[in-house]
């Protein structure tokens, strides 16, 4: 990709023929690993991400436990076949940023004085990446919570608003993060109508700040209601098999 | 309080679900974790996945998911994990694992002349009962009581500790079918452990099948009787 791909067609769609406003296609599931308490399988269109969850459980080592709360752990990783260059399995400083605002804004959301001297595992794996992997990450992992039965506020969805060719696009993929003029990835729960993660690269006037916000609710708040759909359909298919 | 409940008895639900509307102006935000609810803002809503459960406008959810946490005067089976100088280390498939103290095995228990490997040893199965635990420090079990003490026979089956309600029953329903339908002794452990001890081979694959069954379809309704159907067929072809 040496060339600058035209990012908005002249019917005003996108490379991909999405409208500014519309999300690439969802795929969600849970429950799909045996071994671990909860997890969950996410897909945005390219982007496929896996997240287990394990706990509460005993911490190890011993030292790192909270007296008072769950201490909450989190690995965002990519593997090493998720890009088309490899990717060093080693965590890079991205990973690890990316880690650190994952799990705070899980633990805005976990109850976690609920269980003391314990922690809650979280592990995000990108199996293949093309754009809003940490957001992915974190629908996947907020699902994978879920499926654990750790209490919590609220489920929290993420999106991606970025600005390319000077037009607000909603669930921005690799392509437009790479040759656009900005990417704000934001953490919705929408039943409390509160944002836990938000970040910005790139430039945004003020007006268009607000204007990607109201966005990017839009676009959370649909992925919101297929996260809840999916957390019923587990317990349905049971019904199903008799 | 008065309350206008919008979800429908046994109706399965998710974290940041509404389950009913506050009306009035004095409205303190709240949290009853026993009940999985929170109050936020003018709405009642859950914090888990699981199912509604109202009676006398008294609105809990029941999870389908989740850890088993220690309560006092819950009956346990659990696993001897290690051996320490005074007492034992008792896994009970928890995040917080069980202390069975050696007074209360032994009598005049004297840790110079005596070893406690004599008594119980790694991988011994018990039945206890917690009697203290507040989250600060580990639950501590006894197996002084009727039926507790260590497990010298039988089978322990192993479900999620969430399902455990249901294979008891509403007032034990579930728990006196099993028991009588079969004729096998069972104990069913808070954490999610149960132990059964069978006349025969056929019996207790039977009602392994059944627990297994009440496990994977626990959110149903008329899982009691749908269980009876079960043993009926199984154990009458039999004989």
């Amino acid at each position: 990709m040496f060339e600058k791909p035209v990012l908005i067609r002249e019917d005003g769609l996108r490379h991909d023929g999405r409208r500014p406003d519309e999300l690439r296609p969802i795929k969600m599931e849970v429950g799909v690993l045996y071994n671990a308490d909860g997890s969950a399988y996410v897909e945005y269109g390219g982007t496929k991400v896996l997240a287990a969850v394990y706990g509460p459980r005993e911490v190890h080592p011993r030292h790192l436990a909270l007296p008072d709360r769950a201490l909450i752990r989190c690995r965002y990783h990519m593997a090493p076949f998720s890009t088309s260059d490899r990717k060093s399995p080693a965590p890079s400083r991205r990973e690890i940023e990316l880690s650190k605002v994952i799990r705070e804004a899980l633990e805005s959301l976990v109850f976690t004085d609920l269980y003391p001297r314990t922690t809650i595992d979280v592990f995000i794996e990108v199996l293949q990446a093309d754009g809003g992997t940490r957001t992915a990450g974190l629908t996947a992992a907020s699902l994978a919570l879920a499926d654990a039965g750790v209490p919590m506020r609220d489920l929290v969805a993420g999106v991606a608003v970025g600005k390319v060719g000077g037009v607000l696009v909603l669930d921005i993929d690799e392509v437009e993060d790479e040759f656009g003029e900005a990417d704000m990835p934001i953490g919705y729960a929408a039943s409390i109508d509160e944002i836990v993660l938000l970040q910005l690269n790139g430039v945004l006037t003020r007006e268009e700040f607000i204007e990607g916000i109201r966005l990017a609710k839009k676009g959370a708040e649909t992925i919101y209601k297929m996260m809840k759909e999916t957390l019923h359909r587990k317990y349905l298919k049971v019904l199903e098999e008799v | 309080m008065k309350m206008k409940i919008l979800v429908a008895n046994r109706q399965i639900v998710r974290p940041g679900d509404v389950l009913a509307i506050i009306e009035g102006s004095q409205i303190t935000p709240k949290y009853l974790p026993e009940k999985h609810i929170y109050i936020h803002g003018n709405r009642v809503m859950t914090d888990i996945v699981g199912l509604v459960n109202i009676s006398d406008n008294e609105i809990q959810v029941i999870p389908l998911e989740g850890k088993y946490i220690p309560r006092v005067d819950d009956v346990v089976i659990g696993m001897i994990s290690g051996v320490g100088l005074t007492n034992w280390i008792v896994d009970i498939n928890s995040p917080y694992s069980g202390i069975l103290n050696a007074n209360d095995v032994i009598e005049n228990f004297n840790p110079i002349t005596m070893n406690l490997r004599d008594y119980l040893d790694i991988g011994d199965y018990i039945i206890a009962k917690i009697i203290a635990f507040d989250r600060t420090r580990d639950p501590l079990l006894t197996v002084k009581g009727k039926g507790l003490g260590r497990i010298t026979e039988g089978v322990v089956v192993r479900i999620k500790p969430s399902r455990v309600p249901r294979v008891i029953g509403r007032k034990g329903s579930m728990l006196n079918l099993l028991t009588s339908m079969t004729g096998c002794n069972i104990v069913v452990g808070q954490n999610g452990l149960i132990w059964i001890k069978c006349r025969d081979e056929q019996r207790l694959e039977v009602l392994i099948r059944a627990i297994r069954r009440i496990e994977a379809r626990s959110h149903i309704r008329g899982l009691t009787e749908e269980i009876r159907l079960f043993l009926e067929k199984e154990l009458g072809r039999r004989g």
